[in-house]
């Protein structure tokens, strides 16, 4: 059974324990930042910052809202990374998870690595100074251990959820139902597409340019809808070596 | 906290005023949200919107320093409405007393005061007593002199047009929190209030806090699960800190410290122990010489005896009337009276009020002893901004400290109870827990006092063993603080053999027999073991989180404290869902024959005040039984500025005039008077009300997080948040660099212009507020532009505690 996330917007605090609890996990360096005005930082997500809490202030039917959104990759179900790479030593899905792993993209060319960044939906993968990617790896290390994420450990209100899919999707469909109560137009984004469910109480671009898929169909670039047209032949070829 | 963290997922109605909950306890929302999901309503009143008001059903704003006003409308609104709970008042409250006529209130001022010294006779506010010395009461609450009254007449003048006008918070927002909340008065109804250093730091403080206190009385809110009056506590053990006397007025346990004038144990025992001449009144605290010679046993150990009146005259006296708290010491510090300094675990350059006046203060002193995790701005205060360390001969000794996770010991947490935790790694380098530091310098001093000194008796005869193998011994020390027999004795009808741990405070002695140092915790750890190193997950009975045999809580592990208020004169809970305690004694003829009550340990163990039948009982006690007559306290003539609490102004205020009454300030409010102690009040100079706060981010003075990269990326900054009115006005982008400065220091921020915070309207006029975290300092971030916001607060405070004014000041914001 592969793993999924719920995260509850509509519970987060924007304590930002995740976001911290993901550079102790996997020893990321911190940036330099500086205040731009608003408590959100750093001020992207990059090749050492995996995980991002948005902070929106949005008056919504005249009312304030501060909109936390806990942005990290999505770890889709048929991820576009995955497909564009066309690499299973590059990126591959870790068939008892579901994770998407970023192994070793040093195997891309510089070309690859631009058409992977643009055909991911959410605007995830980050480019290092060495040429690479990397994201968010769903604690795999920890998850294959047991353990739930790093976020999902640190997170005292729920808002971070772990665990098999099919009861993920049965917590998420329940948290709607809470959530619908207070928020008429409370909604799950993605979920049949997507290991990492948020649920949000308003339209989910108010939370976070990418919270949605750019196209709610996911769209099939030029590139990958090649290489699904080869990938019979590749797969042929793999199984006769 | 009078209840407990789990507790407050019992609430029907959570009001968060005076704290931000999500972002500086994040993990209280954990429950919060747990009644929310039940129904509750969360309510957030702050003046900007915060994370925890991103989360609230209802947020309405008020300017900073107006809470009395605010919640003053409150106790109109239950008034008038008679929504308060008829029947918990006229039992369990002073509400039915009968106050003395020689108790006024006339032009903001009570009866007694007494201009010269700003400070009240307190006993024009006594109550009426009857033959028997007991107090005159009409549980009818018809009598025009009793406390309801007195109450309805008092805040009668806090409509919602002038509270609006005082507060800025529009009336309709008013009305909506008041009747969310006043709804709690219904029976079987809690509603809770989560407040912090945004009730507590003000020239009000303490009536912030009572005021609120008085509306949980009204409501029948006092005792219940879900309920009471909770202080969340800005630092894991600084509960712990407060019951073993971190304070300079009080000993371990809340007694008190004896003044010049307590000549003798005989007299100081008698000035402090209350006396009731109700029978129904369990008057607790007339077992304080029980608890004061017990503590005295502790200090002295044998050397203690009752010919030397247990050592009494070896410790130190304050003078009558004066104070010794932080802004007093820092104070005479500047004024050059005091010589010498420990700063132990705290940082003072950046966490006192009036920064600047504390910094030059310490320049007076010969030496400074730090003792401290990391060096930071108070150990090098000499090398800081504006300072020339070629004129400052301070010597400064550091002392590394341990982190808690390398020591064991306890912590007493917000909701009293006492944790033991284990060693994890050992200290690193030279450093050593507090405990071994405080020993070996108790060796040192005891060294040097034996060859002699003005006064060496307290230094000698002081008890020194809390070791093993030469080591620190933390469960010595928490032995010591339950405390020992110390002679084989007879008590309760049982033979108590010398050296064995006193199973609860209701066994200690004034006779000598038995040692504790704080009888508080007495229970905490006795011949069964550590009761705080427990950690059972099973619930009580009641099913409502109390988790009794994990860890352990004072006192007697009672989770949630006033619990007789939770049932009605027969025993029985008002609540009948989320019960409390319950009374389940035996019945014959309508009569208790038996005594048993289950749930949590309830407040004694008396019968009921009631039979079945409702015949009163002679062998009941009152509910509040820490209160001399055993009422909650809605008229609480002890208080040093009004026995009801009074709008008045902060010292800095943007408004020339409290529209309340005629006094602009609270006149009990302490003011000094050096140089450094500047106050600007309607100063055209410095229009804009200003606060401080924390953010989840960072910790105190930032000195465990600043160093930390991780955090110090989330924020990098010292910020002033501000409305984007303000910043139109003043042509301030947001994320730009800006000067903050009040009466007496600047500060240079980053602009936050924000939809968070709103102008308000006061009396007519557009008043802007800003806020700043105090979390920074000079030494860290490396760039030394990061300071702290105490650079501008003022050194005035409460009357009763002397808490800084920290919360509302009146500053500039200039452009860099």
């Amino acid at each position: 059974m592969s793993k999924s996330f719920l995260i509850d917007t509509t519970r987060c605090t924007a304590c930002r324990g995740c976001q911290v609890a993901c550079k102790q996990w996997h020893d990321l360096p911190a940036e330099k930042t500086i205040n731009r005005g608003t408590y959100e930082n750093p001020a992207d997500l990059s090749f050492n910052t995996y995980k991002l809490v948005r902070m929106r202030e949005e008056v919504i039917n005249r009312k304030l809202n501060w909109l936390f959104f806990p942005e990290q990759c999505r770890h889709c179900i048929e991820a576009t990374c995955l497909e564009t790479a066309g690499d299973p030593e590059a990126i591959y899905r870790d068939d008892k998870t579901g994770a998407i792993i970023f192994a070793n993209t040093k195997r891309l060319n510089a070309d690859e690595i631009t058409e992977i960044i643009e055909s991911c939906p959410y605007n995830i993968p980050r480019k290092g100074p060495d040429g690479t990617l990397a994201k968010c790896d769903m604690c795999i290390d920890r998850v294959v251990n047991g353990l739930v994420p790093a976020c999902v450990a640190t997170c005292p209100t729920g808002a971070m959820n772990f665990g098999d899919r099919n009861e993920i999707l049965a917590l998420a469909g329940k948290q709607l139902a809470v959530a619908k109560k207070k928020y008429p137009k409370a909604m799950l984004i993605d979920a049949d597409d997507v290991s990492v469910i948020y649920l949000v109480a308003y339209e989910p671009k108010l939370y976070c340019d990418d919270a949605m898929a750019s196209n709610a169909v996911f769209d099939i670039t030029r590139q990958m809808a090649l290489k699904q047209m080869i990938r019979p032949l590749t797969n042929i070829a793999s199984r006769l070596l | 906290m009078t209840n407990h963290w789990i507790d407050i997922k019992n609430s029907d109605c959570i009001l968060i005023m005076g704290s931000n909950a999500a972002e500086n306890h994040p993990i209280s929302f954990k429950y919060v949200q747990m009644a929310q999901e039940k129904g509750a309503k969360l309510i957030s009143v702050d003046p900007r919107f915060t994370r925890t008001s991103s989360k609230a059903d209802i947020y309405t704003a008020l300017r900073s320093g107006t809470d009395i006003a605010f919640l003053g409308g409150m106790i109109k609104y239950i008034l008038d409405k008679k929504l308060y709970n008829k029947e918990y008042v006229a039992n369990y409250t002073n509400a039915p007393f009968i106050v003395g006529k020689a108790f006024k209130f006339r032009n903001g001022l009570f009866s007694g005061y007494e201009a010269k010294n700003r400070k009240y006779d307190k006993s024009k506010w006594a109550f009426d007593m009857d033959s028997k010395g007991v107090p005159k009461m009409d549980r009818s609450l018809k009598n025009s002199r009793c406390v309801l009254k007195l109450l309805k007449k008092h805040f009668s003048r806090y409509n919602t047009k002038l509270v609006s006008e005082i507060t800025g918070t529009p009336e309709s927002d008013l009305v909506k929190v008041y009747k969310t909340y006043a709804a709690t008065g219904a029976m079987g109804k809690a509603g809770t209030v989560m407040y912090a250093m945004g009730w507590t730091q003000h020239t009000v403080g303490v009536q912030n806090i009572r005021t609120m206190a008085m509306i949980q009385l009204l409501l029948g809110n006092m005792g219940v699960a879900g309920g009471g009056v909770n202080a969340l506590r800005g630092e894991s053990n600084v509960q712990g800190s407060t019951d073993h006397c971190l304070l300079w007025h009080i000993w371990p346990g809340y007694l008190k410290t004896p003044r010049a004038s307590n000549v003798s144990l005989a007299a100081y025992n008698k000035k402090w122990t209350p006396k009731s001449n109700d029978p129904l009144s369990a008057n607790w605290w007339q077992n304080y010489p029980k608890y004061s010679v017990s503590l005295l046993k502790s200090f002295f150990g044998e050397n203690a005896t009752k010919a030397n009146d247990f050592g009494y005259d070896w410790l130190p006296k304050v003078d009558d009337g004066t104070d010794y708290s932080w802004l007093t010491l820092f104070d005479e510090m500047y004024k050059g009276t005091i010589k010498g300094f420990f700063a132990w675990g705290m940082n003072p350059a950046c966490s006192g009020a009036n920064s600047n006046k504390t910094r030059k203060a310490m320049e007076n002193l010969d030496w400074m002893v730090n003792v401290n995790l990391f060096d930071n701005e108070t150990g090098s205060f000499w090398k800081g901004p504006g300072m020339n360390p070629s004129t400052i001969k301070t010597e400064v000794f550091m002392l590394p400290a341990c982190v808690s996770v390398e020591k064991e010991g306890s912590i007493t947490n917000s909701g009293r109870w006492m944790q033991w935790r284990y060693q994890g790694p050992k200290p690193l380098g030279n450093s050593l827990s507090d405990g071994h530091i405080i020993m070996q310098l108790g060796h040192k001093i005891k060294e040097v006092y034996k060859e002699g000194g003005v006064f060496p008796e307290p230094i000698l005869n002081l008890k020194w063993d809390y070791e093993t193998n030469g080591e620190y011994d933390a469960h010595k020390v928490a032995k010591e603080i339950n405390g020992y027999f110390t002679r084989d004795v007879k008590v309760k009808g049982k033979l108590c053999k010398k050296g064995t741990l006193v199973p609860s405070f209701a066994w200690l002695q004034a006779d000598g027999s038995t040692s504790s140092a704080n009888w508080l915790y007495c229970h905490s750890y006795t011949e069964k073991g550590n009761m705080s190193a427990r950690r059972s997950k099973v619930d009580a009975p009641n099913n409502i989180g109390l988790y009794p045999n994990f860890a352990w809580c004072w006192p007697v592990n009672r989770r949630i404290i006033y619990n007789r208020a939770s049932v009605d004169p027969k025993g029985q809970p008002w609540d009948k869902k989320d019960w409390v305690i319950r009374f389940a004694g035996n019945v014959e003829n309508g009569k208790y024959v038996s005594k048993k009550w289950i749930g949590d340990v309830p407040d004694g163990g008396w019968y009921p005040l009631e039979n079945p039948d409702g015949t009163k009982r002679k062998d009941a006690k009152h509910p509040f039984i820490m209160r001399k007559h055993g009422h909650g306290q809605i008229f609480g003539p002890g208080r040093a500025d009004g026995p009801f609490p009074e709008h008045y102004e902060p010292l800095e205020c943007p408004i020339e005039k409290n529209l309340m009454n005629k006094q602009r300030m609270n006149p009990t409010a302490p003011v000094y008077g050096t140089d450094a102690d500047a106050y600007l009040t309607c100063d055209p100079r410095f229009p804009f009300v200003s606060t401080t706060y924390r953010v989840s981010e960072h910790w105190q003075t930032g000195l465990m997080t600043r160093p930390q990269p991780w955090l110090l990326e989330l924020q990098p900054q010292v910020f002033v948040e501000m409305s984007e009115e303000l910043g139109k006005l003043r042509g301030f982008k947001n994320g730009e660099r800006v000067i903050v400065s009040s009466a007496r220091g600047t500060l240079e921020c980053t602009a936050i212009v924000t939809k968070r915070f709103k102008p308000f309207k006061i009396a007519g006029n557009t008043v802007h507020q800003v806020g700043i975290p105090w979390h920074y300092g000079w030494r860290w971030p490396e760039s030394g532009a990061e300071e702290s916001a105490n650079l501008l607060t003022p050194s005035t405070g409460d009357p009763n505690t002397r808490i800084p004014e920290t919360k509302a000041f009146m500053v500039n914001v200039t452009k860099k």
